[in-house]
């Protein structure tokens, strides 16, 4: 395996109500270091499900994932020592309400990598100063915005140094006009370097920010190249009429 | 004089008072008696909340974790399923009978040696308690959005951590109410504790109504200091409960 994958999928497969629904048909699939993936497809095409495997809050019916290099899939691998280097930002935020952005961010850094309170403090608010909520640190979520909410998702889960960040439609459940200061901040992570497998239906961002477009319908990956290909030059008659649907 | 009658009246009251309560010291019965309610209610409290907190955390973690444990079905998930399987009974039992049958079956026949009422009352309203406190939890921690749980999870807690940090504190909140309404349903069940010998508030009110041919005033008041300390509880919850919710504002 070269060294710069970062996320290798192999043959995965997640099957509901015992195999009834295909939820994942056989997904192969390779995510590399500072790549940004962008997953579209129709609703109920299987993008939640692929990207909530990749971190295992899917158990997969059958397939591995490999992630720098170990199969998580496997069955005595650990799997929350993993979870530590991958962030999760959730398209309802998933803030936690009964403590503040400062203590939402260091919760986890305190008390799963072992740092110093001062620390993790002064690093959550270095975070926050880069998404303009400097201010904020010491408010509840029920005091935030959508936009700001979704903000402190993100500096959330990258207080954690994660080596990936996985995106579940992360600007869905916004206002229109909150929609851009979320994006703003994915697109600066992106030209940080940032590895990020993101589901969205904003495809001005695809086509944008994305490096590589990964087109799926009924749990299969249709088609993948990128934007130029996939938003240019469409080859599968799904993805050209989805495209047309959603363009 | 109507003046007068009225305090001829209370003449009689505070006399009637003196004999039921100060003669012959009765009024140290209703203390031990108030004592004993105290350390039945808070004792059976302590082993409610325990057995609640366990029993719980076996039925959530066994409904949350049952689909991806059977997928490779191994010690553990045979475990919790037994486990889990007796859990259920237990609510069912206690859910099903009356807590004075209860109290009676500890007292006469699991402890039939015991000297002392008190304990095994602890042990039988705790056991009793613990049930409606284990369901109280649970509904608790299913109220919780699962969305917490999976945010939880994703940061590379694990189950029993993402418990502990994240859901229970926001559970604790959501059912506070609940559990003091628990609580002070669990204080006056206490009531019964006179079946199995022990001197609680009750009992002891009615010894003495027995001994001074005055129901009245001893019932009455028994029932007056009932009244007071639920409404001290309802008070207390009540503060802690705002001093919650200021993260809701
Ligand atoms: N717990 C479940 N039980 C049964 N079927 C499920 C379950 N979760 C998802 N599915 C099915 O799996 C398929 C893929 O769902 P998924 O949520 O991944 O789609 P999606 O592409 O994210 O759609 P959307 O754009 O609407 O979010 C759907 O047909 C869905 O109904
Ligand atoms: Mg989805």
């Amino acid at each position: 395996m070269t060294d710069n994958v970062l996320i290798r999928v192999n043959d995965l497969k997640k099957h509901y109500n015992g195999g009834a629904v295909k939820a994942l048909d056989g997904i192969d699939c390779e995510i590399k270091k500072g790549e940004v993936v962008v997953i579209i497809g129709p609703s109920g095409s299987g993008k939640s499900t692929l990207l909530r495997s990749l971190n295992l809050l899917e158990i997969p019916t059958s397939g591995q994932i490999y992630f720098e290099g170990t199969d998580i899939t496997a069955k005595k691998v650990n799997i929350n020592a993993h979870r530590q280097k991958m962030g999760m930002v959730f398209q309802h935020f998933n803030l936690f309400p009964n403590m503040t952005v400062l203590k939402n961010m260091t919760l986890a850094p305190v008390k799963l990598l072992g740092k110093q309170k001062a620390e993790a403090k002064e690093k959550a608010l270095e975070l926050l100063k880069r998404v303009g909520l400097e201010d904020r640190a010491d408010a509840y979520p029920s005091q935030l915005s959508g936009g700001q909410k979704q903000r402190v998702a993100i500096v959330r889960s990258l207080a954690m140094n994660p080596d990936v960040i996985l995106f579940d439609e992360p600007t869905s459940a916004l206002d229109p006009e909150m929609v851009g200061e979320v994006l703003d901040v994915m697109k600066e992570l992106a030209e940080d370097g940032m590895t990020m497998v993101v589901v969205t239906h904003e495809m001005g961002f695809a086509r944008e920010v994305g490096d590589r477009v990964i087109f799926m319908d009924d749990g299969k990956i249709l088609e993948e190249g990128t934007p130029e290909q996939i938003f240019g030059n469409p080859q599968n008659p799904r993805l050209k009429d989805f495209l047309s649907k959603v363009l | 004089m109507q003046y007068l009658s009225i305090m001829a009246d209370f003449t009689v009251f505070l006399e009637k008072l003196n004999h039921v309560f100060i003669e012959k010291d009765r009024y140290k019965q209703m203390l031990i008696g108030l004592l004993n309610t105290f350390k039945i209610t808070a004792g059976a409290l302590v082993v409610g909340v325990i057995i609640g907190v366990i029993i719980a955390a076996v039925r959530t973690s066994y409904d949350k974790n049952k689909e991806s444990m059977a997928l490779n079905k191994g010690f553990g998930y045979y475990a919790l399923s037994i486990i889990n399987s007796f859990c259920k009974f237990y609510l069912t039992i206690i859910r099903g009978t009356p807590v004075v049958v209860q109290l009676m079956i500890c007292y006469f026949i699991i402890f039939a040696n015991a000297r002392d009422g008190i304990p095994v009352a602890i042990f039988a309203f705790g056991i009793n308690s613990g049930a409606y406190v284990a369901e109280i939890f649970r509904a608790g921690i299913m109220s919780i959005d699962n969305g917490q749980f999976e945010a939880g999870r994703s940061l590379g807690f694990n189950y029993l951590q993402t418990m502990k940090s994240i859901i229970i504190p926001q559970m604790f909140k959501a059912v506070l109410p609940t559990l003091c309404n628990e609580f002070i349903a669990l204080l006056k069940e206490t009531s019964v504790a006179g079946y199995v010998g022990v001197v609680d508030i009750t009992k002891a009110g009615n010894t003495i109504a027995g001994r001074t041919y005055n129901y009245f005033i001893p019932l009455l008041t028994v029932a007056l200091i009932y009244l007071i300390m639920v409404m001290i509880l309802t008070k207390l919850v009540g503060r802690l409960e705002r001093r919650l919710r200021k993260s809701d504002r």
